[in-house]
């Protein structure tokens, strides 16, 4: 079952593309989350149970819209490639190791884009979720979520580095910077 | 029966799999399968491929059968070789 899993991800090349999709998407999440948490923190919010469901809600939220626009495109450009292949073997594929791949990629792919952002998203919460069941921090709760966060981003910063070959102290600097970025625009934005 | 010990297929394969998990697969059918292909031919999507399989006892339906399952068509049996144990190759190619 590995070995034919292996050959679907090798037929389809969906390993690539779930191994991008994970990083963009992932990188949405970690960002969104960052966003929320700052728009918090700048409000001077404390009620944890409301940041917390706001955050979950969030996190559920690009996890669905993951899973169901990878699918969707997935699933189409897969149909489309399948009939493409079909024309050129002037024979139906649907029950061959290219039409199951065909079939199983956009779940493989949908299923890594929508876990991305919402596992990456708990991660930023559970922060919050240990202050309110009573957890000491070191720092304040929302403070431990935003380190988290930026703890995300700068690791997301090095899997994009190593994709790229690129050097990965620069690489997880570079979504460091575009963290701080963010965290500077909804600063001047808030009212 | 005699039992097949060669036999060169011509076959139409997607180029993915590539001819490497294209063989592996073929030769993990059967005890002793060894598997040679040969590139002929490379499309956009497609490639015409010569596939040698060598082995004690092969079974052609197991390899016709794996062929379409890895997406393959085959267009012609170009050689085979049968025989009992011990008895000299005869190959004899198709014309």
């Amino acid at each position: 079952m590995y070995r034919q899993l292996l050959l679907w991800l090798h037929i389809s090349r969906s390993g690539k593309i779930a191994r991008r999709y994970f990083v963009v998407n992932g990188f949405d999440g970690a960002l969104t989350l960052l966003g929320l948490n700052v728009g918090f923190y700048l409000s001077g919010e404390s009620n944890l149970p409301v940041i917390i469901s706001a955050c979950l809600g969030a996190a559920v939220a690009l996890g669905v819209s993951g899973v169901s626009s990878a699918y969707i495109s997935e699933s189409a450009e897969r149909e489309r490639e399948l009939h493409a292949l079909e024309e050129a073997m002037v024979r139906d594929l649907s029950d061959t190791d290219h039409g199951r791949a065909s079939r199983f990629a956009p779940w493989w792919v949908a299923a890594v884009n929508g876990l991305a952002p919402f596992l990456f998203g708990l991660l930023i919460i559970l922060p919050l979720w240990l202050a309110a069941k009573g957890v000491a921090l070191p720092l304040g709760p929302i403070e431990t979520a935003l380190a988290t966060a930026l703890m995300v981003l700068f690791f997301l910063g090095i899997v994009i580095g190593r994709i790229q070959g690129a050097f990965w102290l620069w690489s997880g600097l570079r979504t460091l910077i575009i963290a701080l970025v963010t965290a500077i625009l909804i600063y001047i934005l808030n009212p | 029966m005699a039992s097949i010990k060669r036999m060169v297929l011509d076959v139409l394969k997607p180029r993915h799999p590539n001819i490497i998990d294209f063989a592996r697969t073929i030769a993990d059918l059967g005890e002793g399968y060894r598997v040679v292909i040969s590139v002929d031919e490379v499309d956009d999507k497609t490639e015409s491929v010569m596939l040698s399989v060598e082995g004690e006892n092969l079974d052609f339906e197991a390899i016709e059968q794996a062929i379409k399952a890895l997406g393959g068509s085959l267009h012609s049996i170009d050689e085979i070789e049968a025989g009992g144990s011990g008895v000299d190759s005869a190959a004899r190619p198709q014309g």
